[in-house]
């Protein structure tokens, strides 16, 4: 019989390997699930995770994966705070629209004026947008006790239809004729956030790095981080070591707010361009997923996002040059989160081979 | 005296220590056999391996003659076994009754059980009323739903585990009529204990136990206390003292305190006056669940007060948070080490930042010195022997003692002028126990106001200057440590709850 029996101190190295081992058996339950599909195993999980990298076009594909990492990558760390914290949120997809369009429609507001300034006062508008967005949720937690989990996720849902609603009305090209979207902020020299387009540079990737460096920080050392990780510990010992628990939601919701939101303007700015009815891509949700991956901390998450890129931009070429089909692809991503949080269980627990007791 | 149980040669050992190591015995039919041991003596595993908890590695029993090998509690229960708990597994918005059924396996009808119920608690004098909730009950009330519990089966043997630690003294009295009555029908019983006094007054033999080994063997009634703590302790304890106090002006005081409860189940506080002096040791009795640890959360800071409930030399600082409290020097350690004074899963570097960020001036300008965090929680660990690898150890690996011990003297290494401690030697041994004695005696001798909450009454005797006892949330007055009697103290303390031994029928 096979029992977990649970260590008297959790395993602090095996934390920092087990997304490894998490990653190996996605590639072979993933390699078994292509195999039961037609598709060569061996080739399929060659052309994710090596094709993009190192194959005959990754001068095309590299610049890809900073474009497709950096929003999850802002987005993540800000939500691995409250994550350490306990504090849910799950609606970043949701900040995240609301932040470029507040972003965008700051932007669009001084067209066709020619500064700088618009792109800064955008980038605050996107920051603000998001962190208000994430302050509905937080509200209500503290003032009624709602479970911000529901609230921020439904949330999602009400920003997809703001976001329709907005590229059909307010934000649509006056010079679009007639269709659907805003006016395409790449081609707004004032708003755009490309620093090197043939990279796939833009402010998104700087002001990622500037964060993940100041979450770093603030994460090990400062007050306010050994706080949070108190509070997610045991909220106890929070309270009993002068934690207010109302300051870190509010705190958390809105750092994490803050970051999806400035992720969606430098994404509408930079590589999706307009504000359009489905210009987000579920990039808030995978966030969750690389901020697991990456233990909630910063530096992993900074791996994590690259990892996660990766198999979106190899999943892509699968589909294209395998015929893969797309659920398929999601199901091997969805399989690496599941091995993560799987192999968590080892971190705090031991497998032991017992025999059945006699009688 | 017929043979009821006999033990021969049990072992027991966990990863990297042995619990039991060849323990022998016989318990006779109709004996009151006490087991008797500190903390961590093995008493715990003893017992599990009878009631099936736990599987010997060596060793064999043998119940009325027969082979005994229960591998699950149902085995142990079918074959006359029944065990009170010192930690009660019960529901608290379940019924009396409701309770006793979960625990049986094909329990009866509610009413009829009820009924039984009744039966069970007029004969054995332990009143009881099955059709309340147990949320609402007294710790005491709730052992005789345990106990009731266990008298249904008509067990052979009945296995108490620290009894009377909840109780007051008048409950304690009206157990022991209990437990004599059974006695008197020929049942046997295992009281595991460390309360000296009790075990003279209850049981004719007495098995010690000390790392795992039997120590020792006697009839306690023929050994006097101290000869007896010897045995367990295998030296002589030295006892905690310090000189006798000026009384200083006043530091702390509480004007009419009330507070709802922590939990639905808590205890709210009402109307709680108390005056703490300057190098004062103030002792707070009572049973569990009056209050205790709202009380501390109150002082603390971590239940916001009324402004001017709670005054510092002449201050309010009822309104308070854990935070500003503590960088006026008010400290205190909580009951539960695990996850309240402690976070498990941090370092003791963390955990002595926990509550020394302010006083401890840790961190400058929101940035944390963590050398300067490790260098207070080396301090603490070299101050108060605290047994562990270092300061990067996790709170969790350390035992309760020395969790204890750290958590206590991370408080006291801040110097507070106010220290609130509650339960400080719960569940340490006695070695431990007297280092923490002793460390806040020195606190008061050098000027500090320190309020003990305690339920171990000797503990308090020993180290108050002025005693109170709580009860459902009400403080007595105060009243000088020094020459209270235990039936005074009973009184402090509400008494029994249903004060009235039930008329023992028969």
């Amino acid at each position: 019989m096979i029992r977990l029996e649970r260590r008297a101190v959790p395993a602090a190295k095996l934390s920092y390997v087990t997304p490894v081992i998490a990653v190996v058996l996605t590639m072979v339950f993933g390699g078994a699930l292509f195999a039961a599909l037609g598709k060569d195993p061996i080739a399929a999980i060659r052309t994710i995770f090596y094709e993009p990298l190192f194959g005959e076009f990754s001068f095309y594909y590299r610049p890809q994966l900073l474009v497709k990492a950096t929003p999850l990558l802002l987005i993540a760390l800000g939500l691995a705070m409250g994550f350490r914290a306990g504090i849910w949120n799950i609606g970043a997809e949701g900040q995240y629209i609301v932040g470029a369009i507040c972003g965008a429609a700051v932007a669009l507001a001084f067209y066709p004026l020619d500064s700088r300034i618009v792109f800064v006062l955008a980038v605050l508008a996107g920051m603000v947008g998001g962190a208000l967005w994430a302050m509905i949720p937080a509200f209500l937690k503290l003032r009624f006790g709602t479970n911000e989990i529901l609230v921020s996720l439904m949330l999602v849902y009400v920003a997809e239809n703001l976001l329709a609603a907005m590229a059909l009305g307010p934000l649509k090209n006056p010079e679009g004729l007639g269709f659907p979207g805003s006016r395409n902020l790449t081609q707004y020299e004032a708003a755009n956030s490309w620093i090197a387009q043939d990279l796939g540079l833009h402010w998104g990737g700087v002001a990622a790095a500037v964060a993940v460096v100041v979450i770093f920080v603030l994460m090990g050392w400062h007050v306010l981080g050994f706080q949070i990780r108190v509070s997610g510990e045991s909220p106890r010992a929070a309270r009993f070591a002068g934690v207010r628990p109302q300051v870190l939601v509010v705190f958390c919701m809105a750092a994490s707010g803050m970051l999806a939101g400035v992720a969606g303007y430098f994404e509408v700015s930079g590589p999706s361009g307009q504000i359009s009815i489905d210009f987000n891509s579920g990039y808030g949700f995978t966030a969750i997923i690389v901020a697991f991956l990456g233990r909630l901390h910063p530096i992993g998450i900074l791996l994590a996002s690259f990892l996660m890129a990766l198999t979106y931009i190899g999943g892509e070429i699968a589909q294209n040059q395998l015929g893969l089909p797309a659920a398929a692809i999601q199901a091997f991503q969805g399989m690496l989160l599941f091995f993560i949080l799987g192999l968590d269980v080892f971190t705090n627990y031991r497998l032991k081979l017992i025999q059945r007791g006699v009688a | 005296m017929s043979e009821l149980l006999r033990i021969e040669n049990l072992t027991k050992a966990y990863p990297g220590v042995v619990a039991n190591s060849d323990v022998s015995f016989t318990i006779g039919a109709g004996e009151v056999h006490a087991l008797l041991g500190e903390n961590g003596a093995g008493k715990s595993t003893l017992v599990k391996m009878i009631y099936g908890l736990v599987k010997p590695d060596a060793g064999a029993m043998t119940l009325m003659g027969q082979p005994f090998t229960p591998t699950k509690p149902s085995d142990a229960r079918a074959a006359g076994v029944a065990m009170v708990f010192q930690h009660f597994s019960l529901f608290d918005a379940l019924s009396v009754a409701e309770n006793v059924a979960l625990g049986m396996e094909n329990p009866p009808s509610t009413r009829h059980l009820a009924q039984q119920i009744r039966e069970v608690s007029q004969t054995y004098g332990l009143p009881l009323d099955p059709d309340r909730q147990v949320g609402d009950l007294s710790a005491g009330e709730r052992q005789r739903v345990e106990i009731i519990r266990c008298l249904l089966q008509d067990p052979k043997l009945l296995i108490m585990d620290e009894p009377t630690s909840v109780l007051t003294p008048q409950e304690v009295d009206i157990l022991f009529e209990t437990l004599r009555k059974l006695q008197a029908e020929g049942t046997s019983i295992l009281y595991i204990s460390h309360k000296l006094d009790e075990i003279r007054a209850l049981c004719q033999a007495a098995t010690v136990l000390r790392l795992g080994k039997v120590v020792g063997r006697c009839d306690p009634t023929e050994k006097s206390a101290s000869e007896l703590a010897e045995m367990m302790i295998g030296s002589n304890l030295h006892r905690p003292s310090r000189p006798a106090q000026e009384v200083g002006p006043v530091a702390l005081e509480v004007k009419n305190l009330s507070l709802p409860s922590l939990s639905a189940f808590g205890t709210p506080l009402k109307d709680i006056s108390m005056t703490v002096h300057k190098g004062q040791i103030f002792g707070i009795g009572g049973v569990a669940g009056n209050g205790q640890d709202e009380l501390l959360a109150a002082l603390s800071g971590e239940m916001q007060a009324p402004r001017g409930a709670i005054t510092l030399h002449g201050d309010a600082i009822g309104h308070l948070g854990p935070t500003e409290r503590r960088k006026r020097s008010v400290m205190a350690a909580p009951e539960e080490r695990m996850g309240h004074a402690a976070v498990p899963a941090m370092s003791l570097t963390e955990n002595a930042a926990l509550t020394g960020m302010q006083p401890k001036d840790l961190a400058t300008r929101g940035m944390i010195d963590w050398g300067k965090a490790r260098d207070f929680a080396a301090e603490i660990i070299a101050r108060f022997d605290v047994r562990t690898p270092g300061t990067q150890t996790a709170a969790s690996a350390l035992s309760g003692g020395n969790l204890q011990k750290f958590v206590i003297g991370r408080e006291v290494m801040q110097n507070p002028e106010v220290l609130i401690v509650n339960q400080p030697t719960w569940g340490v041994d006695a070695h431990a126990a007297a280092t923490i004695r002793q460390a806040l005696m020195d606190l008061a001798s050098a000027g500090t106001a320190v309020i003990v909450i305690s339920q171990d009454l000797d503990e308090l005797m020993e180290v108050s200057d002025v005693f109170a006892a709580l009860n459902e949330g009400r403080l007595s007055a105060a009243r000088p440590a020094a020459g209270l009697s235990i039936e005074e103290i009973g009184l402090m303390m509400g008494g029994a709850h249903d004060l009235e031994v039930a008329h023992v029928a028969g």
